[in-house]
C-alpha cells in the first residue's frame, strides 16, 4: 500500500516571529524553517505502517518554495521512500494547497493520505478536509490512532468531548494530532542515503491546476504585547474590574 | 570531505541539533548534579550512527571525514552539552582502523559501529610523567602467547562506560632503545575481561564530571593478539592519531564558544539595570565581541585543519594550532559570559557556570597549551628544543 504524505516548510516553533515594518507579513530573513510539528508526526505514522508491513512506499510531498527541498530531504531522511516538491514561490491559500494535492493524489494513486491537522505558521486547519471533499475520499481528522486492517482504517478522533473512533473505507484522509506519536530524530546512514533518494520537482502548471487566489492579505500585524497583571483586594472589586473593565461578565 | 557550508555539513548539524533537543540543559544539569554519566545522551548517539561517522561502510559506519566528525562534536557542545563524553570513540577507532590488522578490524569495527562495544578509552597519561610521554613506566613483558603488563596509568576517561581501551605501555626498555620514541607498543585492552583481574579502576573525583580514572596493572595477562601494528612503534602511532584529536577539540571548543557567545547577548540584551540593558555598556558588550572574534578566527584554523587532513596532507601544524586558538577562544567566552550574568552566572540553573568548568579543561587536556607552543617554536620556527 502506497502511503502519500504531505509536509510543509514552516517558521520554526522556537523562533520568536516577527511581523515585517511594511505590516505586508512575517519577516523570514534569516529565520529557521522547519517541518511543520504536525507534518512530523504525519511521516513518523507512515514509517511506523511501513515498519508494521502495512505500507510499502512512502510518497512524500511539499507544496512550497524550491528551499522546501531541505524539509522534503528530512522526511527522507526518516524515512519517506521518494519526494515530490510541487515548487511554487507564492504565498498558497489552503485551497490552492488542496487543489494541487489533488493533482498529486490523482497522479499516485495512495491509499491513504497523511497530513498534519494544521501549520504552525497561519493554523488554518483546513487543507486536509478540503482534499478530503476534493477527492471524495473519507476523513479522519485530528488523529490519535491510526489502525489500517484490509481495506478500512479505523481513527481515533480527538474531539472536545473526548475521543471518536471512525471507520473509513480507503483510500482515505487522516490528519494528526499531537498525541498520535512521538516523532524519532534522522540517524546518521540515514541522513546520508536520503540524499540519494528520488525527488521530483513539479510546477502547478504541469499539474494543470490553477492557484490563483481569492485571498487578499491587508494587514498583518502582531499581537498587543501583554501587559502586567494586577492584584486585587477583594472579591468585590474583581467583580466591579470583570464587569466594567474587563466587560466579560 | 564535504565543504564547510555544503548541504551535507547543514544536514549534518540538523540531524545532530535534532537528537540533542531530547538532552536539554536540564538533563545535562542533573547528570551534573548527580556526578552522573549521560547514558541515555550516549546511546544514543551511538544507535543514531553518529559516533560511527568516521567508521568505513565496509565496517559498517559511514565512511566520512574529519570535518564531518568535527562538527558532530561541534554541534553537540553548541547545544549545551558535553562532547568530552563520546569523544573518544570517535578518534580511538582511527588507530585501530589505521594500525590493526584486518582481523581486529573485521571483528571490531562493525561492533563499535553498531553500538555493540564502545571503544572510548586510550591510556597513556602515567602520574609520575606526564606529558614526557616517552619515560612512561608501565611495562609489556612478551610471556609465551601473553603480555603482562605492570604500571600505572591516570586520567583515563570514560573506562568504566567503555569495553575497550587503547593502551600505550613500553615493550622495550628506554635505556635499550635508540631513540626514545622508540619501544613502546600499543595493546587493545578488552576491559570486560580485565577489570578485576589485574586492573583495578578507581575513579577520580574531578572539577568537570568527567568519568576518569586511576588504573593500577598488577601482572595484567594480555592475550598476544592484543598488540596493535608492531611492537615497540605504539608512540607512533598515538601521535599518529593526535593530529584528529586536537582538530575534534578545537571544533568542540567552537562550539561551546558560540554557546557562550549567543547565551551572553540573549542575556546582555534583556538584563536591565541602571535604566537601560547591561549589554548598551561597552564594558560588557566589547568582552562579548572580542570572545566571537576570536572563536569565528579559530573556526577558520579548525576547518583549515580538516581540510588538510582530509586531503591526506600533513595537518600537524594547523591541528595544534587550531586546538590551541579553540580553547583559549572557548575559554574567553567562557569568561566574559560568566561576567556577563553577574551573581546569576554562578548559579547552577543558567548551566554557564557548568560549561565555564567543562570548557576550561581543554587548556590542560588533552594537550597543554604550553606544548603546544613549544611544537610551533621547535618544529616551525626551528628554535631550539627547550625541553
Ligand atoms: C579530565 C581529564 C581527562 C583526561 N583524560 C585522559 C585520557 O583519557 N587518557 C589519557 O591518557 N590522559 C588523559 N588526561 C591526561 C591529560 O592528557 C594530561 O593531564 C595532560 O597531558 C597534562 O599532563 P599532566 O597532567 O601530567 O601535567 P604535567 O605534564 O605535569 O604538566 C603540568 C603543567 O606544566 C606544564 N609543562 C610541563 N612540561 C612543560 C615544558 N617542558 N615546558 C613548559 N611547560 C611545561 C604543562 O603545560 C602544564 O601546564 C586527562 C586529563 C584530565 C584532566
Ligand atoms: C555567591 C554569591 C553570593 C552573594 N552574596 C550576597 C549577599 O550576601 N548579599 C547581597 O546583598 N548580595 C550578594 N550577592 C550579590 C552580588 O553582590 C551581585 O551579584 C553583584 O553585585 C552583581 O549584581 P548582579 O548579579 O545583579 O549583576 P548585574 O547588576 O545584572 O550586572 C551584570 C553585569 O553587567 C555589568 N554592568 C552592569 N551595569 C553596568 C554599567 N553601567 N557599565 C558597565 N557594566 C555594567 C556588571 O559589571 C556585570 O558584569 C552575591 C552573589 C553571589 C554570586
Amino acid at each position: 500500500m502506497r502511503v502519500l504524505v504531505s509536509i510543509k516548510r514552516v517558521v520554526d516553533y522556537n523562533v520568536k516571529i516577527r511581523v515585517k515594518a511594511d505590516n505586508s507579513g512575517v519577516d523570514l530573513a534569516n529565520v529557521k524553517m522547519s517541518m511543520n510539528p504536525f507534518c512530523e508526526i504525519a511521516v513518523e505514522e507512515a514509517v511506523r505502517l511501513k515498519e508494521k508491513g502495512v505500507a510499502t512506499e512512502i510518497v512524500v510531498v511539499s507544496v512550497g518554495p524550491s528551499t522546501a527541498q531541505e524539509q522534503l530531504r528530512t522526511a527522507l531522511a526518516l524515512g519517506a521512500d521518494r519526494a515530490i516538491l510541487v515548487e511554487s514561490a507564492e504565498d498558497l491559500t489552503s485551497l490552492a494547497v488542496a487543489k494541487l494535492l489533488k493533482a498529486v493524489v490523482d497522479k499516485e494513486q495512495p491509499q491513504l493520505v497523511i497530513l498534519g491537522k494544521q501549520a504552525i505558521d497561519s493554523d488554518n486547519n483546513q487543507t486536509g478536509q478540503m482534499l478530503a471533499a476534493l477527492s471524495g475520499y473519507g476523513q479522519g481528522t485530528f488523529a490519535s490512532k491510526v489502525e489500517v486492517s484490509g481495506d478500512s482504517v479505523a481513527v481515533t478522533r480527538e474531539i472536545d468531548g473526548g475521543a471518536q473512533t471512525v471507520s473509513l473505507k480507503l483510500p482515505a484522509i487522516v490528519t494528526t494530532d499531537l498525541r498520535l506519536n512521538e516523532p524519532r530524530y534522522a540517524s546518521l546512514p540515514n541522513i546520508m542515503k536520503a540524499k540519494k533518494k528520488p525527488l521530483e520537482v513539479l510546477t502547478p502548471d504541469a499539474l494543470g491546476v490553477s492557484t490563483a487566489s481569492t485571498n487578499k492579505t491587508v494587514k498583518v500585524e502582531a499581537p498587543a504585547a501583554r501587559s502586567a497583571g494586577i492584584k486585587v483586594k477583594s472579591v468585590a472589586e474583581l467583580v466591579e474590574k470583570l464587569k466594567n473593565e474587563a466587560k466579560v461578565i | 570531505m564535504s565543504h564547510r557550508n555544503s548541504e551535507d555539513i547543514k544536514s549534518i548539524r540538523e540531524g545532530v541539533r535534532a537528537l540533542c533537543a531530547e538532552f536539554d540543559a536540564a538533563y545535562w544539569r542533573k547528570i551534573d548534579e548527580e556526578k552522573g554519566f549521560p547514558e541515555a545522551f550516549v546511546s544514543a548517539m551511538t544507535q543514531a550512527g553518529w559516533l560511527s561517522a568516521m567508521i568505513p561502510e565496509e565496517y559498517g559506519g559511514s565512511g566520512l571525514g574529519l570535518a564531518e566528525a568535527s562538527v558532530i562534536l561541534e554541534e553537540v557542545n553548541y547545544c549545551g552539552g558535553n562532547s568530552g563524553t563520546i569523544h573518544g570513540q570517535m578518534y580511538n577507532m582511527f588507530t585501530l582502523l589505521r594500525h590493526g590488522s584486518d582481523a581486529q578490524k573485521t571483528y571490531y569495527l562493525p561492533k563499535l559501529a553498531s553500538g555493540e562495544l564502545r571503544l572510548q578509552s586510550m591510556g597513556v597519561t602515567e602520574p609520575t610523567t606526564g606529558t614526557d610521554t616517552t619515560k612512561i613506566k608501565t611495562t609489556a613483558v612478551r610471556r609465551g602467547d601473553k603480555y603482562v603488563i605492570n604500571g600505572q596509568k591516570v586520567w583515563i576517561s570514560r573506562i568504566q562506560h567503555s569495553d575497550l581501551m587503547i593502551l600505550l605501555a613500553r615493550t622495550t626498555p628506554l635505556a635499550e632503545v635508540k631513540k626514545k620514541s622508540e619501544g613502546m607498543s600499543i595493546f587493545l585492552v578488552d576491559l570486560r575481561e580485565t577489570i578485576g583481574k589485574g586492573l583495578t579502576v578507581q575513579p577520580i573525583a574531578n572539577m568537570v564530571n568527567h568519568e576518569t580514572n586511576e588504573l593500577f596493572f598488577d601482572n595484567l595477562e594480555l592475550p598476544a593478539d592484543s598488540l596493535i601494528g608492531e611492537e615497540g612503534k605504539g608512540f607512533r602511532y598515538i601521535l599518529d592519531g593526535l593530529n584528529a584529536e586536537r582538530t575534534l577539540i578545537a571544533a568542540e571548543c567552537i562550539g561551546d564558544g558560540r554557546w557562550f557567545t549567543e547565551k551572553s547577548s540573549a542575556y546582555a540584551r534583556d538584563r536591565v539595570v541602571f535604566g537601560r540593558p547591561i549589554g548598551q555598556n561597552q564594558g560588557v558588550q566589547f568582552p562579548i565581541a572580542e570572545a566571537h572574534i576570536e572563536i569565528e578566527a579559530a573556526d577558520l584554523m579548525r576547518w583549515r585543519a580538516c581540510e588538510e587532513y582530509d586531503s591526506g596532507i600533513n595537518a600537524g601544524a594547523s591541528a595544534n594550532m587550531a586546538k590551541y586558538l579553540a580553547a583559549k577562544a572557548s575559554w574567553e567566552a567562557a569568561n566574559a559570559c560568566l561576567q556577563t550574568h553577574g551573581g546569576f552566572g554562578f548559579a547552577c540553573e543558567y548551566d554557564v557556570e557548568r560549561k565555564f568548568r567543562e570548557t576550561r579543561l581543554y587548556q590542560v587536556a588533552p594537550i597543554s597549551t604550553n606544548l603546544i607552543l613549544s611544537y610551533v617554536a621547535e618544529h616551525l620556527l626551528e628554535l631550539p628544543r627547550s625541553f
